[in-house]
C-alpha cells in the first residue's frame, strides 16, 4: 500500500474516533437531557423528552444513530438560534481558515528568519536573542498577547482596527496571538536542525569545494532542516486552530471559534458539537496535505 | 499544544555539537529556580503577604494608578490587584501541578504498558493518542467546559485531558528503547513479573523524561489556564486566577492598563520559570552527555 493510502486511511480512523469523541460529549455527565433542556423542568417531561429522543436505547445503538446522522451533516438544531448547526458552523469556517492560515504564514516570516540567524550567527549576539525570544514566546499567555496588542496598535496607534473583520487588515493581530506560540517553537526547532545539518560532512565538503556561503546556507543546508519543520507544522495546526479561538474571541473575529464561545452562554451543545468535529476534520485534512507535501519533498518517503 | 515541542525536547539526541549548543539560559538554572522559588513562596504565603483582602471591594477607589495606596493599583470593583495576584498564584499552581499529576500518572501508565507489551494494546493506545491529538485541544476543552460547567474540578479535568498524550508518546517511546536493553532482558531472564520489570527497571529509567516533561507541562497548563479562564470556562469570579484577571482587565483597557497588564506579567514570568528549568532539567539529565 503507498505511503498516501496509508495516511489516508489512518486520517479516515481518526475521523471515526473522533465521532467517538463527539458522542461522548453528550453523555459525560452521564444524562444528556439534563443538558438539553432548562433547569426546574418536571421529572415526567424530562422522562418523555428522553424517550422521545431515544436517549433511553442501549449506547451502541444510540452511537450509530449519531453517525449515521453526523455522517449526512445532521448535528441536530442550534439550541440558540434553532437552526441546524451544521451550516451554522460552515459558514464561518472561510473566515477561520483565512485566520489560521495567516497565523501560519505569520510563524513561518518570523521563525525560520529567526531560527536561520541564530543558527549562522552560532553563540553570538543574533543567536542569543533568537532564542531569548523563542522561550519569551512560548512562556505568553495568548489572551494578554492580544490585549496588549490591542492597546499598543488599536488604541495608542490606531494603526489597525481592534475587532471585527470589515477591512483584510483585521486578520493581522488575531494571525499575530494564534501564531506567536508556534513561530516560537519554529525558531527552537530551526535552530537545532541547522546546527545539527550545518555539522554533517556534506556541509563541510561543499564549503571546502568553495561554494559561496550563501549557496551553502539555503540550498544545503536549509532543504535538509526543513523536513522536519514540515512535521512541526502538522503537528502545531491543532494548536494553531485552538489559539485562533482565543483571538477570535478577544478580537470579534467573525470565525467558528467566536461562535462556539458565543454559544458557550446558551451552553448550545449541538452547535458546539458540530464545531469540535468540523474542527477536527479540518485538522485531519490538512495533515493529510503536509503528508503529501512530504511525499513531494523528500524522495525517501516516496521510494520507501 | 506543546506535544511536540515537548516530545522533542525531551528525547532529543546528543551530538558532539550539542553539547556546546547549550547557550546561557541553559547554564543558569539558578535564575529559574530562584523564580520559581519566590512564586512558590508567594503562593504559600499569600494570606501573609497581601495587604488586602483579595475579595474585599471599595467602590470608592476603583481604577487607582499603581505606586499609591495600592501598590500595584486596583480593578474596577477597587480591589488590591496585588493581593489578587498573590491569591491568583494559589489558584493558578494549584490547578498546573494537579492537572500535570493526573495526566502524568494516566499518561505514563499507557504510554509505559502500550512500550512494554507492544501488539494489539500498543496499537490501541496508539490510535487513541492519535485521534485526541486530531481535535485541537482548545476546541475539546471548551466543549467539556460548556458540558460538565465551568469551574475548578473542571479546569484540572479538562487541562489533564489535554496533556496525558503527551506523557503516553513519549514515554512510550522510551520505553522501546529500554525494553530492549540487556537489563530488561537479564531481569526477564532471572524470572522477575512484567510488573516488576516494569516499576523497577523501565520507570527509574524514564524518570528524567518524566521531570523533564512534567515541569514543560506545568507551564503549558498554566498558559491553558490563562486561555480558559479567559474565556470564561475556568475559575470563575471573585475568586481571582491569573486568568480571569485578565478578562476583568477587557472592559478598562484603554484607560486601566494596569489591571490587564500585572496579570500578564506573572503568568509570564511563571511559565518563564517552568519552561527554563525544563530547558535546563533536561540537559542535566540527559545520561549521554
Amino acid at each position: 500500500m503507498s505511503y498516501l493510502a496509508q495516511r489516508l486511511l489512518h486520517g479516515a480512523g481518526v475521523v471515526l474516533g473522533v465521532s467517538v469523541i463527539v458522542f461522548g460529549l453528550t453523555w459525560l455527565r452521564g444524562d444528556p437531557t439534563s443538558v438539553l433542556v432548562p433547569l426546574n423542568t418536571p421529572p415526567a417531561e424530562m422522562e418523555r423528552l428522553r424517550h422521545d429522543l431515544g436517549l433511553d436505547r442501549p449506547l451502541p445503538v444510540q452511537y450509530v444513530e449519531f453517525l449515521g446522522r453526523a455522517i449526512k451533516g445532521d448535528f441536530g438544531l442550534s439550541l440558540r438560534q434553532r437552526q441546524p448547526a451544521l451550516p451554522l458552523v460552515l459558514e464561518r469556517l472561510p473566515a477561520t481558515l483565512f485566520l489560521v492560515s495567516s497565523a501560519l504564514l505569520f510563524a513561518l516570516v518570523v521563525g525560520i528568519p529567526l531560527g536561520m540567524l541564530a543558527a549562522t550567527f552560532h553563540g553570538g549576539p543574533p543567536d542569543l536573542l533568537a532564542r531569548l525570544a523563542a522561550l519569551l514566546g512560548q512562556s505568553l499567555a495568548a489572551p494578554w498577547v492580544g490585549l496588549m496588542l490591542i492597546l499598543i496598535f488599536a488604541v495608542r496607534l490606531r494603526w489597525l482596527p481592534s475587532s471585527g473583520l470589515d477591512q483584510p487588515t483585521g486578520v493581522v493581530l488575531p494571525a499575530i496571538v494564534a501564531g506567536l506560540y508556534p513561530a516560537a517553537g519554529l525558531v527552537r526547532l530551526l535552530r537545532t536542525g541547522m546546527l545539527e545539518v550545518l555539522s554533517a560532512d556534506y556541509i563541510r565538503a561543499a564549503r571546502a569545494k568553495g561554494l559561496p556561503e550563501r549557496v551553502v546556507l539555503f540550498k544545503h543546508a536549509l532543504r535538509n532542516a526543513a523536513l522536519p519543520t514540515l512535521t512541526f507544522i502538522g503537528v502545531q495546526l491543532g494548536f494553531l486552530f485552538g489559539n485562533s479561538v482565543v483571538a477570535e474571541a478577544i478580537f470579534a473575529y467573525p470565525g467558528m471559534g467566536r461562535l462556539a464561545v458565543d454559544a458557550i452562554g446558551a451552553r448550545d451543545l449541538p452547535l458546539i458539537q458540530a464545531f469540535v468535529a468540523l474542527a477536527a476534520i479540518v485538522v485531519v485534512l490538512a495533515s493529510l496535505l503536509v503528508d503529501s507535501l512530504y511525499v513531494w519533498l523528500d524522495p525517501r518517503v516516496r521510494l520507501a | 499544544m506543546s506535544t511536540a515541542r515537548a516530545s522533542r525536547r525531551a528525547s532529543s539526541s546528543s551530538t558532539p555539537a550539542r553539547r556546546q549548543r547549550r547557550g546561557r539560559l541553559g547554564r543558569e538554572p539558578a535564575v529559574a529556580v530562584g523564580l520559581l522559588a519566590a512564586i512558590l513562596l508567594a503562593a504559600l504565603l499569600a494570606p501573609l503577604l497581601a495587604p488586602y483582602d483579595p475579595l474585599a471591594q471599595d467602590l470608592a477607589r476603583r481604577l487607582e494608578p499603581p505606586g499609591g495606596r495600592y501598590l500595584l493599583g486596583s480593578d474596577s470593583l477597587g480591589r488590591d490587584i496585588l493581593s489578587r495576584l498573590l491569591f491568583g498564584a494559589r489558584t493558578s499552581l494549584l490547578v498546573g501541578v494537579l492537572a500535570v499529576a493526573a495526566s502524568s500518572i494516566v499518561g505514563s501508565v499507557l504510554g509505559v504498558t502500550a512500550g512494554y507489551f507492544g501488539g494489539w494494546w500498543d496499537a490501541l493506545i496508539m490510535r487513541v493518542v492519535d485521534t485526541w491529538q486530531a481535535v485541537p485541544y482548545l476546541v475539546l476543552a471548551l466543549a467539556i467546559s460548556v458540558v460538565l460547567g465551568p469551574g475548578l474540578e473542571t479546569l484540572i479535568v479538562v487541562l489533564a485531558l489535554g496533556t496525558w498524550m503527551t506523557f503516553a508518546r513519549v514515554l512510550r517511546g522510551e520505553t522501546l528503547s529500554v525494553r530492549a536493553s540487556n537489563m530488561v532482558l537479564s531481569a526477564r531472564v532471572v524470572g522477575a513479573t512484567d510488573r516488576r520489570i516494569m516499576l523497577r527497571h523501565v520507570l527509574p529509567q524514564l524518570s528524567g523524561s518524566l521531570a523533564v516533561l512534567s515541569s514543560l507541562m506545568i507551564g503549558s497548563t498554566i498558559l491553558f489556564e490563562a486561555s480558559l479562564s479567559f474565556l470564561g470556562l475556568g475559575i470563575q469570579r471573585p475568586m481571582p486566577s491569573w486568568g480571569n484577571m485578565l478578562l476583568d482587565g477587557v472592559e478598562v483597557l484603554d484607560t486601566a492598563w494596569w489591571v490587564t497588564v500585572f496579570p500578564g506579567l506573572a503568568v509570564l514570568l511563571a511559565s518563564l520559570a517552568v519552561n527554563m528549568l525544563g530547558d535546563w532539567l533536561r540537559d542535566a539529565l540527559d545520561p549521554r552527555r
